[in-house]
């Protein structure tokens, strides 16, 4: 019955789960011996051949990436994951990385032996001290094991695998900037060209792949392209995580085949929160334009979701039922990104903080209905001229918002302040709150 | 020079781990908080020589991040996520009543120095919303109420154990040199997942 299809998931209920012990119970750890019996560039044709697309947000195809990366050229290679997960709503790899940092290890080994890298890193952010420990630990148990280091299984390929903890910087998820982080520098994205694939960290050919891109390769060396390619859509493959927040009975993590709708998910885990019925959702975190109740059957691919005008992005579904005020939640969404930019370029810098201020005279009901075109024309003015994708992030809940929610902006403006009480939307009973 | 032997021994330990040793300016810095609690004018001092950079490149790249702090934050550092989906869930509530319990501000201290409380953004947990951190331990699913009795722990000494972490809440400097990639050994404490990131495999197998 159920369309769930744990595989990265699939022994989170075991109580050990995230040890070495445990993964190789289950299994673990017998994908690199086939992937090292390989050719490397046949392991990169395997990723091409699988359809897996990147899982941190681009949807960038995981194999053509490492196929990139320029061969015999007689320069040090790297191959560095993405662990910053710090897009709002995202939530996935964080409990991945906690239940079983393990299967991302092997994810590293096969992909850095297919790029020829001897060293590689995962950036994690730093303010998950628990998922560090467990992440630390792993490393060091998979050295202990003969699986990081010189002459692993005795097949000859060396790895170096370091941990790189970040402080507190949304940008340094945007790949080139969380290069800049990791050579030493303030987190700020490099002009491209030059690609990392050419260029990346130190100047030598980078892969730049999320946790749950790199984490899903074992399984699919281990199962072959067909059993990974049967699950998902005809141009998104594979199985991913699903993550629920919000104003759900049940949130969660769910592993499904590419394409479910929100639809099938609330079913699945619950629903809406109970008594209330769904205002808007985004389909992949704060930076994705938001949808309504009008795309519940919206396959959650990549292109269903453009099709509909959004972007699949982190496929972080947060919820948000009629309690909310679209004003307040797109206000706080875009103190984030002004908070977050970098500061590199003007129009990303001021922009955001002019947004700022205008939504904060139009939660509190003061301004016209001119103000809300102020909003798109500043939108328009950092839309496509800023350095990095953070500015687009920042104009997409404000346009879609205006798109949906014209009118409850108008209803601020109509009765000088906020029509909502935020205590209807919180998910207890305001006791000991003033 | 303030620093002793053995911690000059481990930041040359930090260093090797990278093929350059820039690279291990984010390290030494969360190094130096877990020994004087925040970024001190030595600390940028010690790293600087060690990487052979001025000082201003350091205390660059050490503003840039808001882990890294100027001044010095309480043992237990509260960190309430008020990005917009556990705002609206209870987070602000929470931010609001804690300021006022504990008569501080936005980053202010405690006079004990116990505690000190900050309005962060998503923690990568919003499953688990309302999500408060304390030294960068998950406290899930919070209340007013129960972040009230989280903070008077803390001040009185026995602050309660991370929803999902180590079985006993270790101080800011602590776990600054878990940052720093300094193993306490903990790794194994605690829970594998809480319900939310098993309800999927749960459902997939038929379970309510
Ligand atoms: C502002 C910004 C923040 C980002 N944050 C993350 C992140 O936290 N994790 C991540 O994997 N990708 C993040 N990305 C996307 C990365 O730049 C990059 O596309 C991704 O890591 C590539 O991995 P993939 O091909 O496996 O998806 C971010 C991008 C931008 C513009
Ligand atoms: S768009 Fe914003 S975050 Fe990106 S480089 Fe420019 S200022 Fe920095
Ligand atoms: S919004 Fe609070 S943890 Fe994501």
């Amino acid at each position: 019955m159920t369309k769930l299809t744990p595989v990265l998931s699939a022994h989170w209920d075991e109580a050990d789960s995230f040890t070495i012990a445990a993964y190789k119970r289950n299994g673990g750890y017998t994908a690199i011996a086939k992937a090292l019996e390989m050719q490397p560039d046949a392991v990169i044709q395997l990723v091409k051949d699988s359809g897996l697309r990147g899982r941190g947000g681009a949807g960038f195809p995981t194999g053509n990436k490492w196929g990139f990366i320029p061969q015999g050229d007689n320069k040090e290679h790297y191959l560095v994951v993405n662990a910053d997960e710090s897009e709002p709503g995202t939530c996935k790899d964080t409990p991945l990385l906690m239940a079983n940092p393990h299967v991302l290890i092997e994810g590293v080994i096969i992909g850095s032996y297919a790029i020829r890298a001897n060293y590689a890193f995962i950036y994690i952010r730093g303010e998950v001290t628990h998922v560090v420990r467990r992440v630390q630990q792993a490393i060091e148990d998979a050295y202990a094991a003969g699986l990081l280091g010189k002459n692993i299984l005795g097949k000859g390929f060396d790895l170096e695998l370091v941990l790189h903890v970040g402080a507190g910087a949304y940008i340094c998820g945007e790949e080139t900037a969380l290069l800049d982080s990791l050579e030493g520098f303030r987190g700020q994205p490099r002009l491209r060209p030059p690609f990392p694939a050419i260029a990346g960290l130190y100047a030598k050919p980078t892969v730049v792949n999320n946790v749950e891109s790199i984490a899903s390769v074992p399984a699919i060396v281990k199962n072959g392209v067909e059993w990974f390619s049967a699950m998902g859509t005809e141009k998104s493959k594979g199985f991913t995580l699903y993550s629920l927040s919000g104003h759900v009975t049940n949130p969660g993590q769910f592993e499904a085949p590419l394409g479910i709708t929100l639809r099938e998910l609330l079913e699945i885990s619950g629903g809406v929160r109970k008594g209330h019925k769904l205002k808007f959702w985004t389909p992949g975190g704060s930076s994705t334009p938001i949808f309504t109740d009008a795309h519940l059957d919206v396959p959650l691919d990549y292109e269903g979701v453009a099709a509909a005008g959004s972007m699949l992005g982190t496929k972080a579904l947060q919820i948000f039922d009629e309690t909310t005020c679209i004003v307040r939640a797109v206000l706080r969404w875009t103190e984030f990104y002004k908070h977050e930019s970098c500061g590199k370029c003007t129009p990303c810098r001021e922009g955001t903080w002019w947004l700022v201020q205008v939504l904060k005279d139009l939660e509190a009901g003061r301004g016209t209905e001119a103000d809300l075109d102020k909003l798109l024309d500043l939108c328009d003015n950092i839309m496509g001229r800023s350095f990095c994708a953070l500015a687009d992030g920042a104009a997409s809940p404000i346009i879609s918002s205006l798109k949906y929610f014209r009118q409850e902006y108008l209803d601020h403006l109509a009765i000088g302040g906020c029509p909502f009480d935020p205590a209807a939307a919180t998910l207890f009973e305001n006791v000991g709150a003033k | 020079m303030k620093f002793t032997t053995e911690q000059i021994a481990t930041m040359d330990a930090i260093i090797t781990r990278y093929p350059r040793k820039r690279s291990a300016i984010m390290p030494l810095l969360h190094f130096v908080q877990s020994i004087d609690g925040y970024v001190t004018n030595e600390g940028i001092e010690v790293i600087a020589q060690k990487l052979e950079l001025a000082t201003a490149e350091v205390t660059a790249v050490s503003t840039f991040y808001t882990q890294y702090k100027s001044k010095p934050v309480g043992e237990y550092h509260v960190g309430i996520c008020t990005n917009t989906l556990c705002a609206v869930m209870g987070g602000d509530a929470i931010f609001e009543s804690i300021k006022e319990h504990l008569d501080i501000e936005n980053d202010g201290v405690t006079a004990d120095g116990k505690v000190s409380v900050e309005h962060i953004e998503c923690n990568a947990a919003c499953d688990y919303a309302p999500v408060v951190m304390v030294n960068w331990e998950f406290f899930d699913n919070q209340t007013v109420q129960s972040v009230k009795d989280l903070v008077d722990g803390a001040r009185a000494g026995n602050p309660p154990a991370p929803t999902r972490g180590p079985k006993t809440l270790r101080t800011w400097k602590q776990n600054s040199a878990v940052l720093a990639g300094i193993s306490d050994g903990l790794a194994n404490e605690g829970l594998q997942a809480g319900e939310p990131t098993l309800l999927g495999l749960k459902r997939s197998k038929g379970g309510n």
